[in-house]
């Protein structure tokens, strides 16, 4: 039995499910981000796999998720320094709170 | 010849407009008048070096063998629409335009220094000066242009300058009004100028471009005139209502010069301008602007030889304008007013001058003559209005009922304005009696009819114009003066008063003919007995007549208002003119026309804008519920389309 | 052919995967939701090492597992009490949750399926197909400026992350 490409592919594939059930369904901005991240991480297997199997050789795909990993570092900390601030102002992390930007 | 001087001639009143226009604002009244007063006193030195150059210097560029030659010191391209029609800006400079150059720069320094005492109080002062450089510049263009369009664009812009000083005073609704009557009237005509130029240009257009100029330059006055026949060989055999297209070009080009000079019927303009200021008077409705037509008429003069008939057209226009124009001024109370008719008439006397100069009578001499009467009515008129700027002035009121016995009050007014009046009576050897002689003789050798019929108009010229200095200047004193009493004006106003009344009294004996003709060549004037003792003896009895009725105060005037009620009612509202352009355009034009345009113009084309508005806002808030502030949904929606996306791509491959 | 002991990592990696991510995202306790998350990114870590990327799944390790858990922990703390649990989904939405993420997912391993390029090399192969990465390497791609190599990006990445320290202070310090 070979480990083929496949394989790595379909836990990617459940985790990005899974992100986008979390980030449909969830109220907790918290719950939110979680959801964000699985997708995020998801993707970076992507890359990571698709380099292995189909470019031995380079290691672009490891260099992306590697700056993935950072940029979503970046991102995690200013939303939750968001997310604090609303909790803050609003008392509560519900997404359905901050709804002032509608229309 | 060097072209700076003529370059600067144009530039600089169009530099003081801009400087006056965007920075009067911020300048003192002192500083605005001083720099608008010595930029024309430059531009005066130059203009009279460029004049003075071309007659005197007999350099061969401008005189040949006694020929003076029409000389185009610069033309530059300025709009090439197509190879055929190139507009171009240029400087033409022949007798007439160098004439006009000395005309439109002497009367405007004397406004602006004039202007200088009569405005000083009024608010504007410094647009007023911005606005006077802007006519200045304009008439300046005209003058000088080159070609058609030239001339054209400047025509225009004349326009505007003269809408813009009318309606000076723009918290009258009179002036308001006055200056839009001005504009739509002279627009009115231009639009038919506008169409004999375009009839003319599709004929031009067709002519072969191996002229001496090219095809793309046959608007140009050079080649118009030098020989017009070769260049519309196409119009002939082409005709139109019995008439050829030439002539009706002719006569519709001849339609906007009677728009500007206020022939009949398009007239009405010119009594209603006298709401401007009086030095505005003087110099745009008076002096310069006004003889536009005729100066159109003069520099068009070899075409409008190819075909006579509009030259007789141009005759009967200015004989019954002349004779229509003398017999209201006899009967209007306002003293602008009197002045504003006696332009009409005095302007018509220079059409119809035009109109029968031919070359095998007398070499041509109406077309001299009429140039002649140009160059002293500019003076006398100007003089004649800023005199009664000054009776205004003294008085503040415009009626010459509240005038009478000035002369002992204002004497320098008082001398300027008599010599003005025999200047225009015709009364030797004043300049008026020099132009006006030629010019009879010019329509006596054409036919005794017109000479007869216009020495009439001479002698009701004299008569209302001493109907007026009879009235004003003698008569019996208001008794006003006692409390107000009236004095002569400040040096500013009385300075160009005594140069243009030296000037009045000195311009005939100027050789005119030896400078301006129609073919270049020189002509000795020669003073005809019997024209002139005719008129003179005519002028004198009218003299005479006026003085009887108006040098001491008695009843015959009112007496001989009782005996012709209805003559002199319609003679004081001009013959009901305005009446009836008030009937045409209220009550057809605008019920008739306008109000079907305007109901469609609401309803239909403002409809269907505010009706997509209106659908556009409808269906916006329909689905502005969309846009619900909610990520999750925003996300649910892209995600769902990425898959059709994705599913649609996908089906596709397969 | 893969050995025996890769293949038995691979199917207990993966299962963790499936099965901590969605557990993840239908937890009621949001602490233990950032719970899964973490097993879910250590698991993802465990795939890097796998495939022969050691420096990427320590930073995977470091960062994410480390650096970014700590962070949501702290928020979590932040805003919640101790034993809050989120209310109950309602049922549409939870409904249209499923739908769409099934039909993704559906539609996703379809095409996994049915792309021939995917089922290719074994694992063993694809390693050995590759040189070694050492840390000189990576070095080198981050320090050089020429053809595969990320100065710019690198330096980018720095201004990004000095921007975002920043940014969290002044948004969530108190006024």
């Amino acid at each position: 039995m070979d480990l083929s490409m496949l394989w790595y592919l379909v836990p990617s594939v459940i985790m990005f499910a899974a992100g986008v059930y979390g980030f449909v369904t969830r109220k907790n901005m918290i719950a939110l981000l979680i959801s964000l991240e699985l997708m995020l991480n998801s993707a970076d297997l992507n890359f990571v796999v698709f380099n292995r199997y189909l470019f031995p050789d380079m290691m672009e795909g490891m260099v992306f998720t590697l700056f993935a990993i950072a940029i979503a570092a970046a991102e995690t900390a200013v939303a939750i320094a968001i997310i604090v601030n609303i909790y803050r102002a609003v008392g509560n992390t519900d997404i359905n709170s901050v709804k002032k930007m509608k229309y | 010849m060097d072209i700076t001087l003529p370059i600067l001639i144009l530039a600089l009143p169009f530099t003081m407009f801009l400087i006056l226009g965007i920075g009067g604002v911020k300048m003192s009244r002192k500083l605005a008048g001083v720099l608008g007063i010595c930029a024309n006193g430059a531009l005066l030195v130059m203009a009279y070096t460029v004049a003075f150059t071309y007659f005197f210097s007999g350099n061969p560029e401008f005189i040949v063998d006694g020929i003076r030659q029409q000389v185009q010191l610069y033309d530059v391209t300025w709009l090439a629409f197509t190879e055929r029609l190139v507009v171009n800006i240029g400087f033409l400079l022949d007798p007439i335009s160098a004439m006009m150059l000395i005309v439109i720069t002497t009367i405007s320094f004397m406004v602006h220094l004039y202007s200088w005492g009569y405005m000083e109080h009024e608010p504007g002062f410094q647009r007023y000066y911005a606005f006077l450089s802007l006519f200045t510049f304009s008439m300046l263009g005209l003058v000088v242009a080159t070609n058609i369009f030239q001339m054209y664009i400047f025509w225009e812009l004349v326009g505007v300058s003269s809408y813009l000083l009318i309606g000076f005073f723009y918290k009258l609704p009179s002036a308001v009004s006055a200056s839009k009557k001005a504009f739509i009237v002279t627009r009115f005509a231009d639009l038919f100028m506008l169409i004999g130029i375009l009839v003319l240009s599709y004929y031009v257009a067709e002519t072969p471009a191996d002229g001496p100029l090219g095809g793309a330059s046959a608007f140009n006055f050079l080649m118009l005139n030098s020989n017009p026949t070769n260049v519309l060989a196409s119009t002939v055999g082409s005709t139109f209502l019995g008439g050829s297209v030439l002539t009706w070009a002719m006569i519709l080009i001849f339609v906007g010069g009677m728009g500007k000079s206020a022939m009949m019927p398009l007239h009405i303009w010119l009594p209603d301008a006298m709401e401007g200021p009086t030095p505005v008077s003087a110099l745009i409705h008076a002096a310069t602007m006004v003889v536009a037509g005729v100066y159109l008429v003069a520099r068009f003069f070899p075409l409008y030889l190819i075909v006579p008939d509009s030259l007789v057209f141009i005759t009967v226009v200015g004989a019954i304008t002349a004779f229509y124009a003398a017999v209201v001024a006899c009967c209007q109370i306002d003293i602008k007013r009197i002045l504003a008719f006696s332009t009409i008439s005095q302007i018509a006397f220079m059409m119809v001058s035009l109109g029968v100069a031919r070359p095998e009578l007398h070499d041509g001499l109406g077309y001299m003559a009429s140039m002649f009467h140009l160059f002293t009515h500019a003076m006398f008129k100007a003089l004649l209005f800023l005199g009664a700027g000054a009776l205004i002035h003294a008085v503040h009121s415009n009626n010459y009922t509240e005038m009478g016995g000035m002369r002992k009050y204002m004497p320098i007014t008082h001398w300027t304005f008599l010599i003005g009046c025999l200047a225009i009576a015709g009364i030797f050897p004043f300049s008026g009696f020099w132009s006006k002689d030629e010019m009879l003789s010019a329509m006596y050798a054409n036919n005794w009819i017109w000479g007869a019929w216009m020495t009439m108009v001479a002698g009701l010229t004299a008569f209302y114009m001493f109907r007026m200095y009879f009235r004003v200047f003698w008569w019996e004193e208001n008794p006003h003066y006692k409390e107000h009493r009236p004095h002569d004006a400040p040096w500013q106003m009385s300075l160009p008063l005594i140069i243009l009344a030296t000037i009045s009294v000195f311009a005939g004996f100027i050789p005119f003919g030896e400078f301006v003709t129609w073919n270049r060549a020189p002509y000795h004037i020669h003073i005809e007995m019997q024209v002139a003792i005719t008129s003179i003896v005519v002028a004198l009895i009218a003299i005479a007549f006026a003085g009887w009725l108006y040098l001491k105060k008695n009843d015959k005037p009112a007496r001989m208002k009782a005996a012709f009620p209805g003559l002199w009612q319609a003679a004081n509202r001009r013959f009901y003119w305005d009446e009836m352009y008030m009937f045409v355009t209220h009550k057809i034009i605008f019920n008739g026309i306008c109000r079907a345009i305007a109901w469609f113009d609401r309803h239909i084309i403002d409809g269907t804008m505010n009706g997509l508005a209106a659908m556009t806002q409808f269906f916006s808030v329909k689905i502005k519920g969309m846009q619900n502030g909610s990520v999750q949904t925003y996300v649910l929606w892209y995600f769902f389309g990425a898959l059709l996306l994705a599913a649609i791509t996908w089906i596709c491959l397969l | 052919m893969d050995s025996v002991a890769n293949i038995i990592l691979y199917f207990v990696v993966a299962i963790c995967i499936a099965v901590f991510s969605v557990m993840a995202v239908t937890s009621r306790r949001i602490l233990r939701a950032a719970t899964y998350l973490l097993f879910v990114l250590i698991s993802t870590a465990v795939i890097y090492f796998q495939l022969g990327y050691q420096f990427l799944g320590a930073v995977q390790i470091a960062v994410y597992a480390g650096g970014i858990m700590v962070l949501f922990v702290f928020a979590i703390l932040l805003t919640r009490k101790p034993g809050d649990m989120a209310a109950p989904l309602e049922s549409h939405r939870r409904a249209l949750g499923i739908t769409i993420s099934v039909a993704g997912c559906v539609l996703l391993l379809l095409a996994l399926f049915y792309m021939p390029l995917l089922h290719g090399a074994s694992l063993m192969e694809a390693i050995n197909a590759g040189n070694q990465i050492t840390m000189h390497d990576i070095g080198r791609a981050f320090t050089g400026t020429d053809r595969f190599q990320y100065l710019l990006p690198f330096e980018a990445i720095s201004v990004l992350l000095l921007a975002c320290i920043i940014g969290g202070v002044v948004v969530a310090r108190k006024r």
